[in-house]
């Protein structure tokens, strides 16, 4: 698969010395879905608007379908759209005139058909003749979204789409990012829910302090970096671990009904077999056993506490 | 060239003029009939000719410089500065356009409306007066070159602008002092010595003193220092965009 957005040392230092995005190799394939995960600050709005031609890079260089995004910033920018983090919209526009404002900018005839289906599946069609003050904040963020679907981008940028919006919207969002991966376009998406990029993104990019820390297939990402744990219930309640048992670090449940162990599936051995043994050892019947791997989040603050210290 | 998003800038900034079409239209020709009132009659009364011409005629160039000028300048200013304001220069900036466009279509509709609004009090002002025009050409030509160039000059301080108060201030302080100074409602040849030499500093005199020799022939400096004037200020204004162009200044960090 080719790279459809491609940078190479692509850096930005802001005006009063912030250096907001440190020197970056990144390479997203066509058709695919990356979450970019990161605190506030991070830089992730400041990769993206980079990008797009909001920011001029400091450094380096960026392709988009093989338009370097300076020199051929035309045939780039009819690559993609763009669905900003702040709201910002001409309040007193209709919101069909709007949606028909961009796809004009973007130097394409007329399509009412394409529009309408867009709205339509943004469940906006019934509030077209609607000013966009009377609309509410979660119909706006769908503004921006027909806006920037207006012109078919084949690569979609999503900054922080679904900070403090409603679970409709939410799904709905997740629902229409689906279907334009069905269609092949590539999305970008930004977000503080490790749960959004756990469910829908196919690599997960954790950026912090500028830098990428690391890209990986999701799936992947998450059995390396995948501490699991292993949920011991017992039947007759314990008050506290057996001494025999203290060189696992289990940790008691506050009803001393159930231990959890810690362990890494990536390590040299997991201890679980040791751990059943001794257990049997000390007289513990067990009534269940169960795993769990780690999610996202817990990866996204290990990392990122990693790398504060 | 994105014809396409000329277009699309243009009868956005249209729209919002043709909405209040009816305000739009109204207020300069009240505007207009009120000047005539005032300065026709009343001061006019009392000073028969200037140059020639009757004082009724001879302050309908200068006031519709004066409305063209403050009209292209504010129009221009406010359609820049309010996506500037509102975030939406995000579309502008991420739209397969370059800058030269997105000035055509923003300059291009605020030098329309100041150009509707100049005929417009030209044409409510021939209901007072008796107006023979000596060289419509060149009328013409001077409004066209000063709607444009001043529109121009309403998208540097729009672009440059970082809050009301600035968009403001330069028409305020600046623009519409050195129009009533530049002979809009007298002619140099009235004032002292002195302060004619103190004029001919002032840009606009060229302007209005160019725009009269075209309704009557006659002005107060020669019309090819007036044409040279308007193009140079025009040239100026290309420059200083071409220079915000290049280094992104105040839109693109
Ligand atoms: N226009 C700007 N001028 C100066 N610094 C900026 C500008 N925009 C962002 N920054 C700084 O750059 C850093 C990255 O910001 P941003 O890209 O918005 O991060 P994120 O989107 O990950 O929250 C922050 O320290 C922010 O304060
Ligand atoms: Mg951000």
């Amino acid at each position: 698969m080719p790279a459809i957005v491609e940078t190479r040392g692509l850096t930005k230092v802001y005006e009063d010395g912030t250096e907001a995005l440190k020197p970056l190799d990144l390479s997203i394939e066509e058709g695919e879905i990356l979450a970019l995960l990161g605190p506030n600050g991070a830089g992730k709005t400041t990769l993206i608007s980079m990008l797009c031609g909001l920011v001029s890079p400091s450094g380096g260089q960026a392709l988009v379908g093989g338009h370097d995004i300076v020199a051929s910033y035309r045939q780039a920018r009819r690559m993609i759209g763009l669905v900003p983090q702040e709201i910002a919209l001409e309040p007193f526009q209709k919101v069909w005139d709007s949606v028909r404002f961009t796809r004009g900018l973007f130097g394409l005839k007329r399509d009412d058909a394409h529009l309408e289906a867009v709205l339509r599946q943004l469940s906006l069609w019934d509030k077209r003749n609607n000013r966009v003050v009377e609309l509410s904040g979660g119909m706006k963020r769908r503004v921006l979204i027909a806006k920037a679907l207006s012109h078919r981008p084949r690569v979609l940028f999503l900054d922080e789409p679904t900070a403090g919006v409603d679970v409709d919207l939410r799904r709905d969002m997740w629902e229409m990012v689906e279907e334009l991966r069905r269609d092949g376009v590539t999305i970008i998406l930004t977000t503080h829910y490790i749960e959004e990029a756990e469910a829908i993104a196919d690599r997960v990019g954790v950026i912090s302090k500028g830098e990428l820390l690391l890209i990986e297939e999701k799936d992947a990402l998450m059995v390396r970096m995948g501490r699991k744990t292993l949920r011991i219930d017992l039947r007759a309640p314990v008050r506290a671990v057996p001494d025999g048992l203290a060189r696992y670090d289990l940790e008691l449940a506050a009803d001393g009904e159930s231990l959890s162990y810690h362990y890494d599936t990536m390590g040299e051995g997991t201890g679980i077999t040791a751990l059943l043994q001794d257990l049997a050892r000390e007289g513990l019947a067990l009534r269940d056993i169960h795993t769990r791997q780690s999610s996202l989040e817990e990866i996204f603050v290990d990392l990122v506490k990693g790398e504060a210290q | 060239m994105n014809w396409q998003a000329v277009w699309a800038i243009y009868t956005y900034e249209m729209r919002r003029f043709i909405r209040t079409f009816a305000q739009s239209f109204l207020s300069p020709v009240l505007s207009t009939s009120l000047y005539f009132v005032v300065f026709g009659t009343a001061i006019g009364s009392r000073i028969d000719q200037v140059e020639g011409v009757s004082y009724g005629a001879f302050i309908v160039p200068g006031l519709i410089m004066l409305s063209v000028m403050t009209q292209g300048i504010s129009n221009a200013s406010f359609g820049i500065y309010f996506p500037k304001f509102i975030g939406t220069i995000y579309e502008l900036l991420s739209a397969p356009v370059n800058f030269l466009e997105i000035v055509l279509g923003y300059v291009g509709a605020a030098a329309t409306k100041a150009l509707f609004i100049g005929l417009v009090i030209l044409g409510t002002a021939s209901l007072f007066v008796d107006l023979t025009v000596m060289h419509p050409g060149a009328m013409l030509a001077f409004l066209l070159l000063t709607c444009l160039s001043f529109a121009l000059f309403g998208f540097i301080i729009g672009i440059w602008a970082q809050n009301f108060e600035q968009l403001q201030l330069i028409p305020l302080l600046v623009v519409t002092p050195l129009v009533f100074l530049g002979g809009a409602f007298y002619s140099i040849s009235m004032l002292p010595p002195a302060w004619q030499t103190v004029t001919y500093f002032n840009p606009v005199v060229y302007l209005i003193s160019g725009f009269r020799w075209a309704f009557f022939g006659a002005a107060d400096v020669p019309v090819g220092i007036s044409l040279m004037a308007i193009c140079g200020f025009l040239a100026l204004c290309l420059l200083v965009i071409g220079w915000i162009f290049r280094t992104g200044y105040r839109i693109k960090p």
